[in-house]
């Protein structure tokens, strides 16, 4: 037995003067069965957690194949109004995976912004900005209107009017062999017409909000 | 209690008929007995579950004077979530999950087909709405009456996140029909929810199960709406009434404490 002064020091149960000491012993086998169960526990508990937890935000970290989609002919469109052609997101849903866009040719005159100037074809999505309900083109206004919270946007959807966060969203278009337009990817613009990878509605794009409402994980730059 | 009269059998076959100060009052025939069955499994339970003093305890409390109607919305409250899990369990029955068509077909099916189907479907889709209602008052009555105020505060703590929980059930299963209106309700609410800074994008993406609206959303929403928040739900409400029962009802706020002379004169 060492001085008492050690007796609430020593690492050694023997000196700590614990009932049933063995020589040489750190931790009781008590205290051990105590730590070892819980752990088992712990262990057994994070095996069936862990794994439910991953397979239910594992969508956050998906990233999906770009979908090219043909949406008519190029005779279909012209440079001065919009045509709207039907458009599958989720092929697996039937009716509600579809969503509609507006499309025309580009017009030097009025998409003047630097960011458009090698794009074809313009292709707007119909989701409202907003919270994502679907506006339509309505030519006496020349305005998109959205029906739910009244959102209104002009000819090249930026908002006018409304609660919407940011103008609405595009698609990246090509011509194909069959001189066809095809829509790909949609992308989302700040209110500069400036391209980000694709946001939920609701999200600003301007200022701060391109920070706050960061991209999703899996999104593909294209 | 009244006898019965004895079966037309030979007095020999007969049981004697019990001697003076015999049987002590105790069931000795086959139809005392038989009168006595219920109490008998009650008592056979009891003696080995101790579960008659829970009973009373919960069942046989002292309330406060002036308690009166108000009072009775927390337990309007609780059948409400007993009327949506017993009809919601028959619906399940019908229901499919197929967001390509399925889903509305079974709810179409359920409403003009199945035997009761459209009772059972309204209980449930307007029942919703009274629980909801039913929430408010009862949370408005624990307000005005002052009975959030201690040692209850933990109890208006779980009743808020039953009452989110509630909202979370309301959410879910107004997308479960798959008509025009559950799925742009639903879109618009999944971007509700991710207008939230920072974690509000995942937030969607968490709800939809993927960055779009699909198949796993309308399964997802299935899943929390029928078995994560019920469970909670129903552990949530164990704990609220514990918590009632062990610290006893408020007096209406109009009520003054009585004021015993005799008392204060022994306290001074």
């Amino acid at each position: 037995m060492s001085a008492k002064h050690d007796k609430h020091k020593s690492k050694y149960t023997l000196d700590r003067e614990f009932p049933g000491a063995f020589e040489g012993e750190t931790v009781t086998r008590r205290r051990f069965m105590v730590v070892g169960g819980q752990a088992a526990g712990g262990i057994a508990a994070a095996s069936f957690l862990l794994p439910a937890l991953g397979f239910a935000i594992g969508p956050i970290f998906k990233s999906s194949p770009h979908r090219w989609e043909s949406v008519g002919s190029e005779d279909l469109f012209n440079p001065y109004n919009y045509v709207p052609v039907v458009l599958t997101l989720n092929p697996s849903i039937g009716e509600a995976g579809k969503t509609t866009a507006y499309v025309r040719r580009f017009n030097a005159a009025i998409d003047t912004d630097p960011y458009d100037k090698d794009t074809k074809y313009i292709a707007i999505s119909s989701r409202c900005a907003h919270l994502g309900c679907p506006v339509r083109w309505v030519d006496a206004a020349e305005r998109f209107i959205c029906p739910c919270h009244g959102g209104v946007y002009d000819l090249l959807g930026r908002r006018v009017g409304g609660p919407p966060a940011r103008p609405l969203d595009r698609f990246y278009t090509r011509v194909n062999g069959n001189r066809e337009v095809e829509l790909g990817p949609r992308f989302s613009v700040n209110s500069e017409l400036q391209r980000f990878s694709p946001r939920d509605p609701g999200e600003p794009l301007d200022g701060i909000g391109q920070y706050a409402y960061p991209s999703r994980p899996g999104a593909q730059k294209l | 209690m009244p006898k019965l009269p004895a079966p037309p059998i030979p007095s020999s076959l007969q049981a004697p008929p019990p001697r003076p100060g015999e049987g002590n009052g105790k069931a000795t025939r086959p139809h005392e007995h038989a009168a006595e069955a219920g109490t008998s499994v009650v008592d056979w339970v009891d003696e080995r579950t101790s579960l008659s003093g829970g009973a009373r305890w919960m069942m046989f409390r002292k309330v406060p004077k002036g308690t009166n109607w108000f009072y009775t919305l927390g337990s309007a409250t609780m059948f409400a979530f007993l009327s949506q899990a017993v009809t919601g369990v028959f619906l399940a029955m019908y229901y499919r999950p197929d967001a390509s068509g399925g889903a509305y077909e079974s709810i179409r099916h359920v409403t003009n087909e199945v035997f009761l189907g459209q009772f059972v479907r309204g209980m449930h889709k307007w029942g919703s709405s009274v629980m909801v209602i039913l929430v408010f008052l009862h949370m408005g009555r624990t307000f005005f009456f002052g009975a959030y105020k201690y040692p209850r505060e933990l109890n208006w703590v779980i009743g808020v996140v039953l009452l989110i929980l509630t909202m979370v059930m309301s959410f879910t299963g107004y997308l479960l029909p798959f008509d025009q209106r559950a799925y742009w309700a639903t879109i618009v609410g999944v971007n509700i929810n991710g207008t939230g800074p920072l974690l509000g994008p995942y937030l969607s993406d968490f709800l939809r199960g993927g960055p779009e609206f699909g198949a796993t959303t309308l399964s997802r929403f299935y899943a929390i709406h029928m078995l994560l928040v019920p469970g909670l739900i129903a552990a949530l409400i164990g704990a609220h009434l514990y918590l009632v029962a062990r610290l006893g009802t408020t007096a209406p706020p109009w009520l003054k404490a009585e004021q015993n002379p005799e008392l204060r004169e022994a306290d001074a």
